[in-house]
């Protein structure tokens, strides 16, 4: 009766025991749980390692009077070269040419004995477009009167270039001397019209970190604008003296004649939305110095830094969109202070009378004291010669949206860009190293959220944004493969979407939610209720366990 | 320079935050994913200007700056026009204005107008995006959000209409914000929504507290004031916050949307250069190099009256008003060409008493520490009126300089009379190129006359489950009988009794002609009581409406329960029989403060009045509360835990029970005996 007694108190005992463990830890775990959706971690792991594979397409064409008949049915229909450079020990870069050779057909003949180059190039580009990404190279004999002397390749407006061959190569080398030497020729136009290792590299510059000896690249990489879905163009025009003029601009106009056909060809990259405005009393922020010598005020390029503070309160941030804005400012000197000129850092003056900071826009200084006459009557009407400002703004334009105009090796004749200001290749290069820009920036968004949630456990991870998260990864797979197949629209199109998932992903509010719970709350919360809950279940457990203890003790003193 | 410079420290300290913000704002962006050095992408900072002077300048930094080389010379090959082309007529035209008002009670107030009139369209769709004298971020914001009308006001008191009679333009206390959509837009509430986030970046206001629980669509009390017959209510979005404080951070993106606007000029120099007395130091410790940026002058720039706004003056007085108007406008009598029109107006009332000195004195410079020297160069017109109406004689006050220009204006169903300045004339400001004008009092007699409209709300009751709202309307007209809208917007947690509301006139039931109520939901809308009353002649009409007030959720508390809580002025909107015809032709040139309102008729005027916000208490509970009970709980558990598994777990044994005490005596009794024990 006593030990049954006994007894039935320790099974009491064990059994709350037992439900609180069984029932009550996982209902307190399961209730106080921060809900956390499924990551697709291995394949973000997978991104961590990014390996990229660049294809581009070339079509060699032979002209007539390169190849002999005899070796033109011996030609190669493809030759594919690869090119693997690591560039950190998470990144790799794998370059994929492939090269189609054959011979020029009779309209192409023909037009390749147009007088000139520029009119080849246009009546070769009347024949047949090539897509966004490839090349076509024609090989003219080394006779053709279409280059001048010392030129041996011409790059056109287009996706074409014409290639004369060297010297070297007369007729009556074989096949094999003769591809092998235009192998690589051919790799350097590709270089200037494609990409180059230096583009790509630098492109990548969101995942690796650079070692100081290639700092110049970086500074070229710096003073474009970073690779985003749209940009806003703001023109300003600054008239710190109303009093002594009233300035003219026709901005509508000059926009449609020389902004608009340059953004609409860069559309595929970016959106673009312009607009201007006109801001009185605006100075800048230095008193230039009166150079006597000259009898005209200048501005140091030291002194440059200064200048934007104090107008750029006044700018205004676009109220309707988060996209980056290049501002470009067209300054008019008030009355007392003009002529006004920018000094270079060696003392010259700078032709354009012009200034761009990376990452942010240019000033234009346009100097009207020219008009004022020999007895000026103030307040002077003073139109505005839009051709001249809208040249300075367009150069810096290209410069601030990456369209690199690097300059072409000895032997190279690049074509004037048209009425667009952008030729096709400098696009289809913008293109490649935007690509590998998002892609490069999507994975590093991707991997460092992915990380940030698998460190801290208190954040939140709703299915939005799990879904962002794959719907990002899945993007950027896409676009891996499409770099890989060569199709550099889709590409650029899946790399856009990669960001614009990852960044919304990383950006969002509602992971931000718990992240500073503190724990110290967490325990004056729970130890009311857990200390005098637990404290006997342990201590009856404990009990049980020494008379369990005891009582073998017992039965082995018993047995002996 | 014509321009006014003026030099004072004041200016520092706003210039001095506003650089250490943006410094604050690039260190933010390293926050994102690209962990390579944003900052130093950062052109603007100012942490980069002084590396950039302090010539620490490396090889990248060399490269920052760069004079433009022009390669590509296509542009540049275009014909050079013509120098002298005949210059465009300029489709946009800006005015300013001042009106001075000497109050009875001796105060003075000054209504600043600006006006901007633009001949485009922002209606039919084509995206309007070259902005001249009308500011960018309006326009932005009018074409992104297909706004057809926006009304947006801020207020620093509370307008004593018994004392100082009717303002120009009036505004409730707090921030007000009333906006008639394009009906092109589907989605009202999420328009609505956003427009409320940006315009409160635009202004530094807190609008984008403004949702659904304080947005109401007032069916009758504000129509549009431009053009366009709108009446679909479904398009109007009205909101106050009565609880906003109106600072200098609102009066600064206030001014910059005017042409003629602040220019602050900031001249940053080295720490090497001498010392200015005005001087400060600005320390920056950034993250590993600490630099000195000595700003030792900072100077505005400014023209036309743009100049008289300095804050720390505007912002010493007994009631400040700064608001925004933006509406379509017709250009002629037929209405044949239409432009928007962007109106800024600021109202002030200074206070002679608290300024002190004992004289009944006033002058430019005294309230503006400024003084006038030219127009804005871009105004085409800009004026100062004082009204001197009740002073024909100058027994009142005496105002100098002189000025022989008069104009009359119908203002408010009176003829007032106004001496004119008119800025852009140079006489104007006679020999010493700067104009001062100075009003002395010479007596304080005369009276005012009582404006014809005035109202004033109170909360009574006590305790602080119910209580009752009493909405008292004056007519002051002798003779004459008027119809009133009143529009009561009261947050969803004062639970309206909708059936105790009365009005009563001259101690008679008033029944209201028209009533549109519509019910709050809980956290997610107001209540809505529009009315249209009749208001008898020299009458006090009251209308009472019982609440219970609601209890909230310990989260819906303002950082300070015991405050109270605000509830929004009540709107009165009347046409008030006017004693002189009004003028009806909204197109003629006019003085901007007598144009705002159209008048339809020549026998009336529109009013608009607002009573006082309301401060209610509402039942606040000791917010360690949670906690507290979170402890109790689990004390009350854990003791109850306890006893239950004591009773659970214990082993019990039977015990002899003892032998009863009378036993027990008998016990010792026998044993005194000698016998044995029972």
């Amino acid at each position: 009766m006593f030990l049954s007694e006994r007894r039935r108190g320790q099974l009491a005992a064990l059994s709350i025991a037992a439900v609180v463990i069984i029932v009550g830890v996982p209902l307190w775990w399961r209730t106080t749980e921060t809900y956390r959706a499924w990551l697709p971690v291995s394949q973000i792991k997978e991104l961590a390692k990014l390996q990229l594979q660049l294809s581009a397409d070339v079509e060699a064409v032979f002209a007539r009077g390169t190849v002999t008949p005899e070796q033109q049915k011996k030609v190669p229909l493809t030759q594919t070269q690869e090119e693997e450079r690591a560039i950190d020990e998470d990144t790799a870069l794998r370059y994929r040419y492939e090269t189609r050779y054959r011979t020029a057909t009779i309209m192409e003949e023909d037009a390749l004995n147009q007088p000139s180059a520029a009119e080849a190039d246009l009546s070769l580009h009347t024949l047949s477009e090539s897509p966004c990404g490839s090349l076509v190279v024609y090989v003219i004999p080394e006779s053709s009167s279409l280059l001048p002397e010392d030129v041996n390749v011409y790059i056109g407006q287009r996706r074409t270039a014409l290639l004369r061959i060297g010297p070297q190569m007369r007729v009556g080398k074989t096949l094999e001397q003769l591809l092998a030497h235009l192998e690589p020729r051919i790799r350097q136009v590709l270089q200037v019209m494609s990409f180059s290792h230096n583009d790509i590299t630098a492109a990548l510059s969101d995942r690796v970190r650079f070692s100081p000896d290639n700092k110049e690249s970086i500074a070229d990489n710096m003073r474009a604008f970073k690779s985003s879905p749209g940009y806003e163009i703001t023109f300003s025009l600054l008239n710190p003296d109303p009093k002594s003029h009233r300035l003219h601009w026709d901005i509508e106009g000059a926009v449609q004649t020389y902004i608009q056909p340059l953004l609409t060809k860069l559309s595929p990259v970016a959106n673009f939305s312009i607009d201007s405005q006109t801001l009185y009393y605006a100075m800048l922020g230095v008193n230039p110095r009166f150079d006597t010598s000259r009898s005209a005020y200048t501005l140091n390029a030291d002194s440059l830094a200064h200048v934007i503070n104090p107008v750029e309160a006044r700018l205004g941030s676009n109220a309707a969109s988060s996209n980056p804005v290049l501002n470009f400012l067209l300054y008019v000197p008030d009355a007392q202070h003009s002529p006004l000129y920018i000094q270079g850092r060696k003392k010259q003056e700078v032709p354009s009378n012009a200034f761009h900071s990376p990452r942010w826009g240019g000033i234009m200084v346009y100097n009207v004291n020219g008009f004022y006459g020999s007895e000026p009557e103030f307040p002077v009407d003073i139109n505005i010669n839009m051709a001249k400002v809208m040249g300075v703004f367009l150069a810096q334009l290209r410069l601030l949206l990456g369209v690199q105009s690097s300059t072409p090796p000895p032997g190279f004749l690049v074509a004037r860009c048209g009425s667009t200001g952008l030729a096709d290749w400098e696009l289809d290069r913008l293109m490649w190293s935007r690509s590998v820009e998002n892609v490069a920036t999507a994975t590093t968004t991707i991997t460092s959220l992915a990380q940030l949630l698998d460190q801290i456990g208190n954040i939140v991870i709703n299915d939005n944004i799990a879904q962002q998260v794959s719907s990002a990864v899945t993007s950027l797979q896409l676009a891996v493969a499409e770099l890989e197949a060569g199709n550099l629209g889709f590409a650029l199109q899946y790399s856009k979407e990669a960001i614009l998932a990852s960044e919304k992903a990383f950006f969002d509010p509602s992971l931000l939610h718990l992240l500073y719970f503190p724990d110290d709350q967490k325990f004056a919360i729970y130890i009311p209720l857990f200390l005098p809950m637990c404290v006997p279940i342990l201590l009856s457990l404990l009990k049980i366990v020494s008379e369990a203890r005891q009582r073998r003790r017992e039965k082995q003193a018993k047995k002996d | 320079m014509a321009a006014h410079r003026s030099c004072r420290p004041v200016w520092l300290f706003i210039l001095c935050s506003f650089s250490l913000f943006i410094i604050a704002g690039s260190q933010e962006t390293t926050v994102a994913p690209e962990q390579h050095a944003s900052v130093l992408d950062n052109p603007q900072t100012a942490a980069e200007t002084a590396e950039q002077t302090a010539g620490e300048s490396g090889g990248v930094e060399e490269r920052r700056w760069e004079g433009t080389e022009v390669r590509d010379a296509a542009a540049q090959k275009q014909a050079e026009p013509a120098v002298l082309q005949p210059t465009p007529q300029p489709k946009d035209d800006f005015q300013e204005e001042l009106v001075v008002r000497p109050l009875h009670s001796g105060d003075i107030y000054a209504s600043f107008q600006f006006r901007t009139l633009w001949e485009t369209d922002f209606m039919r769709g084509n995206k309007v995006s070259h902005y001249r004298l009308f500011p960018k971020s309006l326009g932005q914001v009018i074409s992104k959000f297909s706004v057809r009308e926006l009304h947006i006001s801020f207020t620093q008191g509370y307008w004593r209409t018994m004392q100082w009679g009717q303002p120009y333009l009036p505004s409730p206390p707090g921030a007000e914000l009333w906006v008639w959509f394009q009906d092109s837009v589907t989605d009202v509430d999420a328009t609505w929504k956003e427009l409320t986030n940006v315009l409160s970046g635009i202004f530094c206001a807190s609008l984008n507290f403004i949702d659904s629980t304080n947005t109401v669509q007032p069916s009758a009390s504000f129509k549009p004031l431009g053009i366009g017959n709108v009446t679909d209510h479904r398009f109007l979005r009205y909101a106050t916050l009565p609880r906003e404080i109106v600072c200098t951070e609102n009066l600064t993106p206030w001014k910059k949307l005017l042409p003629c606007g602040s220019k602050v000029t900031v001249f940053v120099s080295l720490f090497i250069s001498q010392k200015d007395t005005f001087g400060i130091h600005l320390c920056v410790n950034a993250a590993s190099f600490s630099f000195c940026v000595l700003m030792y002058s900072c100077c505005s720039l400014q023209a036309g009256l743009a100049v008289l706004l300095k804050s720390e003056k505007l912002f010493h007085s007994s009631f400040h008003s700064q608001a925004v108007h933006i509406r379509p406008v017709c250009q002629d009598w037929q209405c044949k060409t239409t432009s928007w029109e962007l109106r800024q107006t600021l109202n002030v009332v200074f206070d002679l008493h608290n300024s002190g000195q004992g004289k009944r004195e006033w002058s430019l410079f005294k309230m503006f520490s400024r003084t006038l020297t030219e127009a804005c160069p871009l105004a085409s017109s800009s004026k100062i009126y004082i009204d001197i109406t009740d002073n024909p004689e100058g027994e009142q006050f005496e105002l100098s300089p002189a000025t022989s220009l008069l104009s009359q204006a119908m203002v408010l169903g009176d003829r007032r009379t106004f001496s004119v300045y008119d800025l852009t004339q140079q006489d104007t400001f006679g020999s010493v190129r700067s104009l001062n004008l100075l009003i002395r009092w010479k007596s304080t007699e005369g009276d005012m006359l009582r404006p014809l409209l005035h109202a004033e709300r109170y909360v009574a009751g006590y305790g602080l489950q119910t209580g009752e709202i009493h909405t008292l309307m004056y007519n002051h007209h002798p003779y004459r009988s008027f119809p009133v809208l009143q529009l009561d917007s009261v947050p969803w947690y004062l639970r309206l009794y909708i059936h105790t509301l009365t009005v009563t006139s001259k101690g008679k039931d008033n029944k209201p002609s028209y009533i549109h109520y519509q019910p709050s939901k809980d956290r997610v809308r107001p209540h809505l009581l529009e009315m249209l009353v009749q208001l008898p002649p020299n009458s006090v009409t009251e209308v009472t409406v019982q609440f219970e007030r609601a209890l909230l959720k310990w989260t819906e508390y303002t950082p300070d329960p015991n405050h109270g809580f605000y509830v929004g002025s009540s709107v009165i909107s009347s046409l008030v029989p006017s004693t002189v015809a009004m003028d009806t032709n909204s197109t003629r040139e006019r003085p901007l403060f007598s144009s705002f309102f159209p008048c339809k008729e020549e026998s009336s005027y529109f009013v608009r009045v607002y009573t006082e916000p309301l401060l209610v208490n509402l039942p606040t509970p000791d917010f360690s509360m949670p906690y507290n009970v979170i402890c109790l709980t689990c004390t009350v558990v854990a003791v109850g835990y306890g006893s239950l598994y004591n009773l659970l777990t214990r082993s019990f044994q039977i015990e002899e029970p003892s032998p009863g005490l009378a036993k027990r005596i008998a016990n010792v009794i026998r044993k005194m005996r000698g016998v044995p024990p029972l």
